[in-house]
């Protein structure tokens, strides 16, 4: 047989094409159940770590299955909300049939078109509650998203957990491998004054007294503006929601200004609109 | 087993190696080496992606079109290694994250390709499988004492226990890639200094 003819070839080609896909397809299925318990560990195991309740490390020595008892057993209740901060589901919580509100990416795009179904996680920890919201956007090379974990009140982040795609390992993947980028964010605020830009990772170090912003990272510039933006869209979505937990607590919404952004930068105004951040969003 | 055989099997694991010999497969083995687990994996990986591949594209290798041999041996290749990544993300996932943008880069190794090249394709089935995996192994091989060496170094521990004493200090240094290929130089080194014939003149 004449291998090299036009009809053998396109013929042989087709045929390993549509071999090989088939193989994919069944190994894909068959693995889905185990891939898709491996993620939703993996999601749990992010919230954990950002609510302070253990560390990444030590949770992925655990099981799937101690991973979802030990969310099973902290989380208060879970629950969606919209745009307005308003309930509108509920999240199950009991372990064999944990529900994760998972799919970031969709609902960063409900949050552009205004219409978002977020979800809430609380945790209960020594008698106090923890707020665990989650964060998403772009990085340099992929997806960049994370969890961070604000008080009963929704004033103060108590902690954070951030994952990547495909951030350079050395640079932006340090969101993730630097315990010291996400521990900055333990007690910093999010500026209900300003919701557009209502908190800021500043290249160069964040001035000590400001407490709506962290350092970034050297080298990792583009990664860390994603970062930035990730959060000033997914806070001002949240941004309601907080402040009506913030509200119920009966704190003044001007306070901030006090402490966060030092007594000159309130001059005249009466709010933190002065207070922006010189920001270098030069590459370098 | 016959003389030839034997060859197939031992040679590239010292010899022929693919990376100190062939100086192929660098950019993965500076990547990966930072933590034995991760080298041990990788290495396991490019084993059975090479032994495999070798052997499938074997028993294609008198049907294969001349003109799309290339693209046919990619799509084996390819399938091959989102087989083990699926595998891997089902059964290791920690590691797989890890290693995730590594295990696709398999494709682009070019142990894979050349040896589909230099022998699968004029070698029956058996013999090829054999040196895709001897290969597979020696490249696996020069990974984990690479990463020998730079987790010892680098965070005191092995496989994630502590072996040197708390008071080391761990030197970062050893982490960051280039002390990977100075390391590798290292290896090239002792392996010339032994096999003197591999020497240039």
């Amino acid at each position: 047989m004449n291998t090299n003819s036009n009809v053998y070839t396109i013929v042989y080609t087709t045929i390993i094409v549509v071999i090989a896909a088939a193989i994919l397809a069944i190994a894909a299925m068959a693995l889905k159940p185990k891939q898709d318990a491996n993620i939703k560990a993996e999601t749990i195991s992010q919230m954990l770590t950002a609510a302070g309740f253990s560390s990444k490390e030590d949770l992925a020595k655990l099981g799937n299955d101690q991973i979802l008892k030990m969310y099973s057993d902290n989380v208060k209740t879970a629950f969606l909300i919209d745009a307005k901060g308003n309930k509108t589901g509920e999240l199950e919580t009991a372990v064999g049939d944990i529900e994760l509100q998972d799919n970031l990416k969709v609902e960063n795009k409900n949050i552009a078109a205004g219409d978002p179904q977020l979800p809430v996680y609380v945790f209960e920890k020594d008698g106090a509650e923890i707020n665990v919201v989650p964060v998403y956007g772009a990085g340099l090379w992929g997806p960049i998203w994370g969890y961070v974990a604000f008080d009963a009140n929704c004033e103060k982040i108590v902690g954070a957990y951030f994952d990547h795609e495909s951030e350079t390992p050395g640079l932006g993947a340090k969101i993730k491998d630097e315990a010291w980028f996400r521990e900055q964010f333990v007690g910093k605020k999010v500026d209900f004054a300003k919701p557009d830009d209502s908190f800021d990772i500043i290249k160069g170090g964040a001035p000590k007294d400001d407490a709506f912003a962290v350092d970034a990272i050297t080298g990792a510039t583009m990664t860390c503006n994603g970062l930035d933006a990730a959060l000033d869209t997914w806070f001002k979505a949240y941004m309601p929601f907080l402040q009506k937990k913030a509200g119920a607590a009966g704190v003044d919404e001007g306070a901030c200004c006090g402490d966060g952004c030092g007594g000159e930068s309130c001059s005249g105004e009466g709010h933190c609109g002065n207070c922006n951040h010189e920001h270098n969003h030069q590459e370098g | 087993m016959n003389e030839d055989l034997k060859k197939t099997l031992l040679n590239p694991i010292f010899k022929g190696n693919p990376i100190t010999v062939l100086v192929l497969g660098i950019c993965s083995s500076l990547a990966v080496t930072v933590q034995l687990k991760g080298a041990l994996v990788m290495a396991l990986s490019v084993i059975i992606v090479t032994g495999l591949s070798s052997f499938v594209v074997s028993l294609l290798r008198n049907s294969i079109p001349n003109r799309v041999r290339i693209i046919v041996q990619l799509v084996v290749v390819a399938m091959m290694v989102i087989l083990v990544d699926q595998v891997l993300r089902a059964y290791a996932y920690s590691i797989d994250k890890q290693l995730s943008v590594y295990i696709g880069l398999i494709i682009t190794n070019c142990i894979v390709m050349g040896r589909i090249e230099a022998f699968a394709l004029g070698n029956k089935p058996i013999p090829s499988l054999l040196d895709g995996l001897a290969n597979g192994a020696g490249y696996g091989m020069i990974l984990v004492i690479v990463a020998f060496f730079r987790e010892l170094l680098g965070s005191g521990t092995l496989l994630g226990f502590r072996v040197l004493p708390e008071s080391y200090v761990p030197n970062n240094l050893v982490i960051l890639p280039p002390m990977a290929l100075i390391l590798l130089g290292c290896i090239v080194w002792v392996q010339r200094s032994i096999q003197k014939d591999l020497q240039e003149k």
